[in-house]
C-alpha cells in the first residue's frame, strides 16, 4: 500500500491537528511518546507523519516530500507555493496587521519605513493602498524596530496583543484574518485523490463542530 | 538495441519515443533557430512561465533573445491558408529556475497543431498528450478543463473583474472555502453559488465530473461548453484512453491567451505538472494570424530526475586488462559488443564505473 506523508508543523497547532487528523481514523500512537524523532508511521493504516518547522510545511508539500500537510494562511500568502488550499481548518487564529507606537501619524508626505517578517504581503498591502514604502527585513523580534527608530511601523500576525502592548505598541489596523489550511501537493493529490478527499471531509466535519 | 543500451540517458531515450509518437500521428518535425527578436517577447509578456529573458545585442544592433519559449516563434513564422498545420518541436529553450532564481537550459518537446481546429483534432491532441505521459511512466493522469464552462458562469453571473480574478485564483487552488466567501461578499444567490461549489469541487473520471456539473444547473454559455467537453471526453473513449482522464476546473491557464479546452499532465513521483497545453485561439488573435491553435509541451527537466533512477549501471561488462596485447582485449570486447550488451575495457577499471560483471585479464585467462 502506498502510504499518506502528513508534514505537521512543530508546536501546539500541529499537536492539535494531528488528534483531527487521529479522529479521521489515521491514527500513529508513537507520536504521543515523548522523543526527539521527527518521523512517525502507522503501516497498517498506511500514513506518515512528520514534524517540521511551521514555515516550512508549505515547501515540503510543494516539492512532493508531503502529500499533504497543515501551514498557516500567512505562510502561504508570503511565499506563494503551488499546492492546493483544500480547507480552512478554522485552527491557529490570528491577524496579520499594522503596529506602532501609540503616537504614531502617518505622514503621507515621507516614505513609509516597513519593518516585517512577511516583505510580500507588506508590498501587497501597501502597493493596494498605493502608499509608498521602504521594507526592512527582519527574522524576529519585530516589535523593538518601531522603539529603536528602525521603523515607522511593523506588519507581522497578531494573536492576542499582549506582545505590542508590553512594548508599548498598538494596531493601526488588521487587514487580513489568517488560520491554518490543508494543503497538498499538487501531483500527489491527483494519485491519492479519494485518501486525501477522505481527510478533507473528516476534517470539515469537525471544524464545523 | 534498446537505446539504453546505447548510453542514453532516460530523457534522450524519452525523447526519441515522443518524437517518433508524434511523427507516427503525421505531425512534421519544425526546428528554429536559438535566438528570436526580443520585441516578440515583449509583447506576449504574460504568455512566458517567467518574465526573465536573456537578450543580447546583434551585429546589427538589433536586441535579440535566447528562446524562452517554443510556441511564440512557431506562431510567429507560420502561414495557414488552408487545412491544419501539424508541428512537432524539440527545443532548448532558456528560463529563470525557480529553486536557483538563475538562468537555464530546459529540453522541451512539444507539438501544435494550428488552422481550422475541430473536435476532433483537439481530441487527437489530448489523445496524444495522454500517450506522452504514459511514454514517460505506468502512472499517469491528465486533467482536463474547459475553460469556455469556468468563463461562461461569470460572466453571466455579471461579477465584477475583480472578483472574477478573485474567483479564478481561488479555483486554481482549489480553494472552495474561498469561492464561498466572494459568492458572498458578491451577494450571488443559492443556485448560483452551488453551481460555483460545484465547479471547484469537481474532480473525477469525466462521466461522473459532466454528470454532477449538468446537475448543478449550468445553463447558456457554460452548457454549451460544458457539452463540448462531453464530445470529446467521447472521443478520447474511442481512443480507448478515457479512464486516465480526469476533469479539473483548477487548471486554469490565462484566459488572455487560453480558450477552451486546457489540461495538466502529471506521472506519480514528479511533485508538478510535466505535460501542460491548451487552446489558445486568443493568442493567435492577438499575433494577427486569423486561425486556431491548440498544443502542448512537455517538460523534460522536472522528468530527468525522475528517469535517472532506471539506470542502474554504466556498462554491462567492464574490462580490466592491465597488461594483455591490444589484439586479446580487442577480440573480447568484439565478441562482448557483437552478443549486444555494452562494454568499456579499461587498463584499470575506474572506481566509480557501476558493472554488471567484471572480467579480469590480469590474472592470466
Amino acid at each position: 500500500m502506498k502510504m499518506l506523508n502528513v508534514a505537521l508543523p512543530k508546536g501546539r497547532l500541529g499537536e492539535k491537528v494531528y488528534d483531527m487528523f487521529e479522529k479521521a481514523g489515521f491514527p500513529c500512537p508513537s507520536i504521543k511518546e515523548n522523543n526527539r524523532k521527527l518521523i512517525f508511521e502507522n503501516q497498517e493504516v498506511g500514513v506518515r507523519y512528520f514534524w517540521v518547522k511551521p514555515s516550512d510545511v508549505a515547501i515540503y508539500v510543494e516539492r512532493g516530500a508531503a502529500d499533504i500537510g497543515v501551514a498557516g494562511k500567512d505562510i502561504l500568502v508570503e511565499y506563494r507555493p503551488d499546492v492546493y488550499e483544500l480547507l480552512d481548518l478554522k485552527m491557529g487564529k490570528c491577524d496579520m496587521a499594522v503596529a506602532a507606537k501609540a503616537d504614531f501619524e502617518d505622514d503621507r508626505t515621507k516614505t513609509l519605513v516597513v519593518a516585517t517578517k512577511f516583505t510580500n504581503v507588506a508590498k501587497d498591502y501597501y502597493g493596494s493602498l498605493g502608499r509608498d514604502i521602504d521594507i526592512i527585513h527582519l527574522n524576529g523580534s519585530i516589535e523593538i524596530a518601531p522603539i529603536l527608530g528602525l521603523s515607522d511601523v511593523i506588519v507581522d500576525i497578531v494573536e492576542t496583543g499582549t506582545t505590542l502592548k508590553e512594548n508599548n505598541l498598538v494596531v493601526v489596523e488588521k487587514f487580513m484574518p489568517i488560520s491554518a489550511r490543508l494543503i497538498a501537493n499538487k501531483a500527489n493529490f491527483k494519485f491519492k485523490s479519494e485518501l486525501i478527499e477522505k481527510i478533507k471531509q473528516s476534517l470539515a466535519k469537525q471544524t464545523e463542530n | 538495441m534498446s537505446a539504453k543500451a546505447l548510453g542514453q540517458s532516460g530523457v534522450e531515450k524519452a525523447v526519441g519515443l515522443l518524437r517518433e509518437l508524434y511523427a507516427s500521428y503525421g505531425f512534421t518535425h519544425y526546428k528554429m533557430s536559438k535566438f528570436e527578436e526580443y520585441d516578440l517577447y515583449v509583447k506576449n509578456k504574460d504568455f512566458l512561465v517567467s518574465d526573465n529573458v536573456i537578450t543580447f545585442t546583434d551585429t546589427d544592433g538589433k536586441l535579440m533573445a535566447l528562446k524562452p519559449d517554443v510556441t511564440l516563434s512557431i506562431i510567429k513564422n507560420g502561414s495557414y491558408d488552408a487545412g491544419v498545420e501539424k508541428l512537432f518541436y524539440n527545443e532548448t529553450v532558456y528560463r529563470v529556475s525557480k529553486g536557483t532564481k538563475s538562468f537555464k537550459e530546459f529540453m522541451q518537446v512539444g507539438l501544435e497543431c494550428l488552422g481550422d481546429i475541430d473536435e476532433y483534432q483537439i481530441t487527437e491532441v489530448l489523445y496524444l498528450a495522454v500517450k506522452s505521459l504514459s511514454t514517460v511512466s505506468k502512472e499517469y493522469l491528465l486533467d482536463i478543463s474547459h475553460l469556455g464552462v469556468v468563463k461562461g458562469v461569470l460572466e453571466d453571473f455579471n461579477l465584477s473583474i475583480d472578483a472574477q480574478k478573485k474567483i479564478i485564483s481561488y479555483l486554481g487552488d482549489k480553494n472552495a472555502q474561498g469561492v464561498e466567501n466572494v459568492c458572498e461578499s458578491e451577494n450571488l444567490s443559492d443556485e448560483q453559488k452551488k453551481i460555483l461549489l460545484a465547479i471547484v469541487n469537481v474532480y473525477g473520471a469525466p462521466d461522473f465530473a459532466i454528470d454532477s456539473l449538468k446537475k448543478a444547473g449550468l445553463d447558456g454559455q457554460a452548457l454549451s461548453a460544458l457539452n463540448q467537453l462531453e464530445s470529446i471526453v467521447n472521443g478520447l473513449k474511442a481512443f480507448g484512453v478515457c479512464d486516465k482522464v480526469r476533469v479539473d476546473f483548477s487548471v486554469v491557464n490565462d484566459m488572455g491567451y487560453y480558450n477552451g479546452i486546457v489540461f495538466k499532465g502529471f506521472i506519480s513521483g514528479i511533485p508538478t505538472g510535466i505535460l501542460s497545453g491548451g487552446g489558445y485561439d486568443k493568442l493567435m488573435q492577438k499575433m494577427g494570424k486569423k486561425a486556431r491553435a491548440i498544443g502542448f509541451a512537455v517538460y523534460l527537466d522536472e522528468l530527468e530526475k525522475y528517469l535517472l533512477e532506471e539506470n542502474e549501471f554504466d556498462v554491462d561488462v567492464a574490462i580490466e586488462y592491465g597488461d594483455e596485447d591490444a589484439k586479446t582485449v580487442g577480440a573480447l570486447v568484439k565478441e562482448i559488443a557483437s552478443s549486444g550488451q555494452t562494454v568499456g575495457a579499461f587498463k584499470v577499471v575506474p572506481k566509480k564505473l557501476r558493472y554488471k560483471k567484471l572480467i579480469d585479464l590480469k590474472e592470466g585467462c
